[in-house]
């Protein structure tokens, strides 16, 4: 397999002065092209500052970050918004969709952005999405009307828009009841074997972890198995 | 940037109370902007009128000629002949000038005078008059001397003459009477009383009378040319260049009705100022009032601002949707604004209708086009300082909100 992304001693502190905390602490990780990967750790152990910073949503006070051979911490922001648009898909704890707008508008979203209008094309790419996400007859509903399951499997359809090499995933089911969690969880899991699609998934439950090839637990800011 | 066009105009149409009440905010601010500069405007015109509109616009003056002086070959001044007290110069040319100067573009009317004192004398009365001899269907030409008829007729036939109604009441005249007018030249004429005129203006109509051209040639002795010539322009605001074009034409001393009248232009002037300050008032609280909903706006929409930017919208986008939106509402806004301004100077009489005891407010006047620019730019303006806002919002905490 070869390597999607590699990070190396990450340091990142909030704060300064007596009042700065340190949250990653020399954390290393390499993620493989294709991974579906589970991130483990108890609040506070760095795990969303992580995610924050392979989304290049943020830059870490130190270390290094290389994804598919580009460095992450020398680019400048306008290069990190145009390759988190083309690179990389996020889906948040609670889908953070727009509210003023539909389904399918809100997963065409990305590719519109990128493109400037909302194409043909992006539109019958976003109405496949939703329907594999189990939301045919869903696609032209205001997000305010629909349930908590169907917003987070409109806003996996949004993360995987612009065919991402990476997604990252914070909690995703973390609001969901079971039987929703586990709905989603397939989708990911059927969209990472069919698609390739990498797959980083930050949680606190066993069994949502256990759908994922592979545990990432991390602990006092940096990797601990 | 169709996409961002999109995007603001949902968020305009998300919140329809909110957005409905900002622009009507907007178009309150117009309506004043409107309201302002068809009442400053038609104020100006109503003073001019009123001041200015009896006048005449353009006046050529045959120059006065220096005294003449005979001089002895070793350069002795032998003889001085002074200029006499009354105006005695002539524009010998003006025949050949009238054609000229009535083809000048803007030019209305064109109205050969002779002008001079005298004495109108009705039994043992008599009273010290200014002369002016028009030419007979030209009477009304400069000062609508027909509109302020109040007896008899205007028309200036030979023999006849008319007089203002002050001094018609002094000499206790009335319409047919024959009356002895005396020039300062010394020559009298036996004159019946065709008509009296009230202008208002007691300067007028208590001292000024109006004769035919030729019976003024016979009063001061003149039997060819005019003492001067007045010219009407259809806008008097045009005196300035159309007196500069005049005297490029031909030559003669056109003097243009703003010499002179320094402190009626310092007082249009001073109000056009008021009108300026209380425009840019308006257009301020257009500002701030965009400025604050739309800052309003992108702290209510952090989260979704974050969101766009986490899903590859750069700052330029955010920027673009905002300022869009302000550029909507300035539009929207400023044509509202204007509809309403329009239809509520529609009651009003025109500028040609003003009368006293009435707002004189002229429609034309309104500045509509300018009105809707200068708001749908101040709108922009004003939409900049929230959109650099939203273009600086942090992602990551804006998501975690």
């Amino acid at each position: 397999m070869t390597a999607l992304l590699e990070v190396s001693d990450l340091i990142k502190t909030y704060g300064t002065g007596e009042a700065a905390t340190r949250v990653l602490r020399g954390l290393s990780l390499r993620l493989e092209a294709g991974e579906m990967a589970a991130l483990l750790g108890p609040s506070g152990s760095g795990k969303s500052t992580l995610l924050t910073i392979l989304g290049t949503l943020m830059k870490p006070t130190s270390g290094s970050y290389v994804m598919l051979g580009q460095d992450m911490i020398a680019a400048d922001d306008r290069a990190l918004t145009g390759f988190r648009n083309a690179h990389i898909g996020f889906v948040f704890q609670f889908h953070n969709l727009l509210p003023d707008f539909t389904a399918l508008e809100n997963v065409v979203f990305p590719t519109a952005v990128r493109d400037g209008r909302e194409t043909p094309a992006a539109r019958a790419r976003g109405r496949d999405l939703l329907t594999r996400m189990g939301l045919a007859e869903r696609i032209d509903f205001p997000t305010a009307n629909l349930s908590g399951g169907q917003k987070q499997r409109v806003a996996v359809a949004r993360a995987l828009m612009n065919s991402p090499e990476l997604v990252l995933a914070d909690e995703p089911t973390g609001n969901l009841d079971r039987a929703s969690a586990m709905q989603v969880m397939d989708l990911i899991g059927q969209i990472n074997r069919e698609e390739g699609t990498t797959f980083m998934i930050s949680t606190h439950d066993e069994k949502i972890a256990a759908v994922c090839r592979r545990q990432i637990v991390v602990g006092d800011g940096v990797v601990t198995g | 940037m169709l996409y961002a066009l999109k995007i603001a105009t949902r968020y305009l149409t998300a919140n329809k109370a909110q957005t409905a009440l900002l622009v009507t905010g907007v178009a309150v601010g117009v309506f004043i902007f409107i309201f302002m500069s068809a009442l400053i405007g038609g104020l100006a015109e109503f003073i001019l009128s009123r001041t200015v509109g009896d006048l005449s616009h353009i006046t050529i003056e045959a120059e006065t000629d220096d005294p003449s002086l005979l001089i002895s070959p070793e350069g002795h001044v032998l003889v001085v002949a002074e200029r006499g007290r009354m105006r005695t110069a002539t524009l010998s040319e003006a025949a050949t000038w009238l054609p000229l100067i009535e083809a000048v573009p803007g030019v209305r009317a064109v109205s050969p005078q002779i002008t001079g004192a005298g004495f109108l004398t009705r039994g043992a009365q008599t009273a010290q008059v200014s002369v002016t001899g028009v030419e007979p269907g030209r009477e009304s030409a400069i000062l609508d001397l027909a509109g302020y008829m109040v007896e008899g007729d205007v028309r200036l036939g030979s023999g006849l003459i008319v007089v203002g109604r002050d001094l018609a009441d002094d000499l206790a005249l009335s319409i047919g009477q024959t009356l002895r007018l005396e020039s300062s030249d010394g020559v009298a004429a036996a004159l019946t009383l065709g008509g009296i005129f009230k202008t208002g203006n007691g300067a007028i109509d208590g001292a000024r009378t109006f004769v035919s051209l030729s019976t003024a040639r016979t009063l001061f002795t003149m039997p060819q040319g005019v003492t001067r010539i007045e010219i009407k322009l259809g806008d008097l605001n045009a005196a300035d260049a159309t007196a500069v074009r005049i005297r490029a034409l031909t030559g003669l001393d056109a003097v243009p009705w703003t010499d002179g009248a320094e402190q009626l232009m310092e007082a249009l002037d001073a109000q056009a100022q008021t009108g300026y300050f209380l425009k840019t008032f308006a257009l301020i609280t257009i500002v701030i009032g965009v400025a604050s909903a739309l800052l309003l706006s992108t702290y209510r929409r952090r989260p979704e601002i974050g969101i766009m930017r986490a899903m590859g919208a750069g700052r330029g986008f955010v920027v673009f949707v905002f300022v869009t939106q302000g550029a909507l509402i300035g539009l929207l806004g400023g044509i509202m604004g204007a509809v309403l301004g329009y239809l509520a100077l529609l009651p009003f009489p025109s500028r040609d209708a003003f009368e006293a005891g009435t707002l004189p407010m002229d429609i034309t006047q309104g500045s509509y086009g300018l009105a809707i620019t200068l708001t749908v730019i101040g709108a922009i303006l004003a939409s900049i300082l929230p959109a650099r806002a939203a273009a600086r919002v942090d992602p990551v905490t804006a998501i975690g909100q």
